[in-house]
């Protein structure tokens, strides 16, 4: 639980669809967002004056790819006090939001749903259309994915043999097979060697084992302010080493953690490192 | 005497040996100390050098520094229970470190770290001698660490929950149990001359602490120079556990569980218990140290929590033992 | 020779005075009873002269620096601390600290210092034993070798035989007279005054926050004396067997 509070954060994001069953009721007039991908997928499809709240974490732009358009909504801070006193007909959740919240509001008879992290691109667009469908924004929904997937293949990769890239955050957490930021690589056209040393889902990845598979592009999140020793092993020699000799990439973790259409920014981030790598005769 | 000197140096040679060859990258034991020694390019000579020898050496040197602290303190107080993480030394030493690294003045100053992890253990030894100096009881002291451990332990967790870094809150953990994982050379450069200017201060000990085992007024009277025997104890004891928690974070027991295993060895004399407790601490965190990678390799399991698991029992053990004789 | 000097020596403890202005003498071949009723000082004025108090006036031994006091004058406190569970032999070889030279183990002098005061004390049969494990009494006799085996001109010992059987307390204390026959000193604290009368050469009688009296047994151990300040009776006689102190009643 303490190991990674990014993964965390981008589990609470992610996981939501479950009662979608919603869709013939009358669309939600005052909704409430108490997750940060549930908060973005929420503030693209809206309608206006129909998202009342978002969550904090919506307006940090340390993990919130549109903490600019956060900042018109009133934040919440997840709590069931403050959910109940913006008297929502609508809460979305996260799959992994705190269980405690979610039973209270929902004994308040508020009702809930909780959306389940998109661990895929095709997740992504069901998640666009789940969102969609609760607000009663179909139409919205169609177009968004629309252009997401006009953009997306826009971006098509190189073809040819896919360069091998490693994701490395702090305490050593890697991304592996089954997971939307393995989408994102392979659609940047990479191929992601947590996969290939066997990771399904995020792990830890020792440093002896990363430094031996030798990646062709280390990816690692930017460091934040303050200290963490957490963060320490992203500027450990050994890594150094392996940036001098082979490409390395410091990224933002806000495109990479929610199925919506801005993870796209993170794929054009690893076309452009990829034509580098091409052109540099690989 | 020689014999146990020899033993425990052949246990810390093949303890540091299997450190170098246990990881996760699965490479040979030859080609492994051959990469070491040899150098060159590519992925295992990296591995060896800047991943594996600074962790086995960093096992080394913070377990003589524990050892030979707890051994210390111990002559000191003439109190077997005496050790830098149940007193509170290392926990006010990783208050240091914590602050160092929370305020800035690590990322500034190229010693910032180890000089205000050390700041914090030489607060903390102070506080133990003024509390329960030579003539207070084990209960005294026991109290005066609780006190100074919780004390730490609080203010270690509130400057990390403060911290605007979203890691930090979770590594009160880390600071409180320790951790040898992906350390480098770096650390070890770091605290290596911290420590050998304690262990040489600590060393000069021996013959007062062997004085010092028929009271402070014999000791006096037989030429110890208390006061300094006490500064050298207080700086000596201070560099080598701050250095140890600046770069590991706080391990416990190790201090404790050293010294009363060979303390019968040694015929309880407390100079010799001192190059002892060295050895056999550097000897027991490389076997804890080991112990965390075969155990559980995927779960950076804390180095603490196995020496607590050791110690914690023989703790309780000690106390029933010096039970009658408390105050 | 002069082997001790104190003079006008005053110690203030918590704002008391509890010697004020004591000066004596010690010189070669002097077996001193120092005595007393409890709370005279006797602990204090040797702790004082060595210089493990602070006190005014001087003290030859406080003024000289710790190693050279240390081989001047042998201490035996009155507590009998052994912190760990070290051996006889060991233990007694502590005593030779003073001697021993930067990281220098000891050297076979050292041993033959230790194998003499094992010796005189008639320790051999408890050499190997655990100093920690023995009886009051023996823990005392170890005690007083180890202060034997530093080996020092003067030796000042806090109650050395309190506890000690008959036949002990009778060596011991024909142990500190053969020690002042050899030319060096004993100053011993002592609330025996049977023993202090039959064993040393000098008695210094403290009491009133100074010395009272200092002098051959027979001259401090007056009736008038006992008294003033211990406040018993007493019968005091030379006879055959060499001088008999018996204290009688308490003087209320």
């Amino acid at each position: 639980m303490w190991g990674c509070v990014r993964l965390s954060r981008v589990i609470t994001l992610g996981l939501a669809l479950a009662v979608a069953g919603a869709g013939a009721m009358a669309e939600p007039a005052r909704v409430v967002s108490i997750n940060l991908c549930t908060d973005q997928l929420a503030m693209l499809l809206a309608a206006p004056g129909q998202l009342v709240s978002v969550s904090d974490l919506a307006a940090d732009p340390v993990s919130s790819a549109m903490a600019d358009e956060a900042r018109s909504y009133p934040v919440n801070h997840a709590r069931a006090e403050e959910v109940y006193l913006l008297h929502p007909d609508l809460v979305l959740a996260g799959r992994y939001t705190a269980r405690a919240t979610v039973d209270m509001l929902r004994r308040t008879g508020i009702e809930v749903v909780e959306f389940a992290p998109a661990n895929s691109l095709s997740d992504t667009r069901d998640r666009i259309a789940q969102m969609a469908a609760l607000l009663g924004r179909e139409a919205e929904g169609a177009a968004l994915i629309a252009r997401f997937d006009a953009d997306l293949a826009a971006l098509q990769a190189a073809s040819g043999d896919a360069p091998r890239a490693a994701l490395y955050h702090p305490n050593g957490y890697t991304l592996g097979a089954g997971t939307l930021a393995n989408d994102i690589l392979r659609a940047g056209g990479f191929a992601n060697v947590a996969a290939e040393l066997g990771h399904h889902g995020g792990g830890t990845l020792p440093l002896e084992a990363l430094v031996m598979a030798a990646p062709d592009l280390l990816i690692s999140a930017e460091t934040l302010p303050g200290a963490s020793r957490s963060e320490e092993v992203l500027v450990h020699p050994a890594l150094e080493d392996l940036r001098a000799s082979h490409a390395a990439l410091r990224i933002a973790s806000p495109d990479w953690i929610c199925g919506t259409p801005h993870l796209l920014g993170a794929v054009e981030g690893l076309v452009a490192v990829r034509q580098t790598l091409d052109g540099a005769g690989r | 005497m020689t014999r146990l000197a020899l033993l425990l140096c052949l246990a810390v040679l093949a303890l540091f040996t299997a450190s170098l060859a246990v990881g996760p990258a699965g490479i040979g034991v030859g080609e492994g100390l051959a990469a070491l020694v040899a150098g060159g390019d590519g992925p295992v000579p990296l591995v060896m050098r800047e991943i594996r020898l600074p962790r086995a050496l960093l096992g080394v040197m913070i377990g003589a520094s524990l050892g030979l602290a707890g051994a210390a303190l111990q002559g000191y107080l003439r109190n077997p229970l005496a050790e830098p993480g149940l007193i509170g030394v290392s926990g006010a030493a990783a208050l240091g470190a914590v602050l160092a690294l929370q305020t800035g003045l690590a990322a500034t100053l190229a010693l910032g770290l180890p000089l205000a992890a050390l700041a914090g253990a030489g607060t903390g030894v102070l506080l133990i001698l003024m509390l329960a100096g030579p003539r207070g009881g084990s209960i005294t002291l026991i109290l005066a660490g609780i006190a100074i451990s919780a004390l730490a332990a609080a203010l270690t967790s509130l400057v990390l929950n403060l911290s605007p870094n979203p890691y930090a809150a979770s590594e009160i953990v880390f600071w409180m149990m320790g951790s040898l994982a992906d350390r480098s050379m770096t650390h070890v450069w770091l605290a290596l001359p911290f420590m050998v200017a304690g262990w040489v201060a600590l060393a000069t000990l021996g013959r007062g602490l062997d004085a010092l085992t028929l009271g402070e007024d014999a000791a006096e009277a037989m030429g110890v120079r208390l006061r300094r025997l006490r500064l050298t104890l207080v700086l000596g004891t201070a560099a080598v556990v701050g250095a140890a928690t600046a770069v590991a974070g706080a391990i416990g027991f190790v201090g404790l569980v050293v010294p009363h295993l060979l303390r019968p060895l040694v015929g309880a004399q407390p100079s010799r218990l001192l190059w002892a407790s060295a050895l056999g601490g550097a000897a027991m965190v490389l076997a804890a140290d080991l112990a965390v990678r075969l155990v559980l390799p995927e779960r950076d399991l804390k180095l603490g929590v196995l020496t607590a698991i050791v110690g914690a029992p023989l703790f309780l053990h000690l106390i029933y033992k010096t039970r009658a004789e408390m105050p | 020779m002069t082997l001790l000097s104190v003079d006008h020596l005053s110690v203030m403890l918590r704002g008391r005075a509890i010697l004020r202005d004591v000066s004596f003498r010690v010189a070669e071949g002097d077996c001193i009873g120092l005595i007393g009723p409890n709370g005279a000082g006797k602990t204090t004025l040797m702790r004082a002269a060595l210089g493990l108090l602070p006190a005014t006036g001087t003290s030859s031994l406080a003024a000289l620096p710790p190693d050279m006091r240390a081989r001047a004058a042998a201490w035996m406190p009155q507590a009998r601390q052994i912190a760990w569970p070290v051996t006889v032999e060991r233990l007694v070889m502590l005593g030779r600290t003073p001697h021993l030279r930067g990281i220098q183990g000891p050297k076979p002098a050292d041993h033959a210092h230790v194998e003499a005061a094992l010796a005189t004390m008639g320790l051999h049969h408890l050499r190997h034993r655990t100093a920690m494990r023995l009886s009051g009494g023996e823990q005392a006799m170890v005690l007083i070798a180890r202060a034997l085996a530093q080996d020092t001109p003067l030796l000042m010992a806090d109650e050395p035989i309190a506890g000690l059987d008959p036949a002990n307390q009778i060596a011991t204390m024909r142990v500190f007279a053969r020690l002042a026959g050899e030319g060096r000193a004993v100053i011993a604290s002592i609330h025996d005054l049977g023993l202090a009368a039959r064993h040393c050469t000098r008695l210094i009688l403290l009491g009133e926050g100074g010395i009272v009296a200092d002098g051959p047994p027979a001259e401090v151990l007056t009736p008038d004396h006992l008294a003033r300040i211990f406040r018993v009776t007493a019968h005091y006689a030379q006879t055959a067997q060499g001088p008999v102190f018996q204290p009688l009643e308490v003087i209320e």
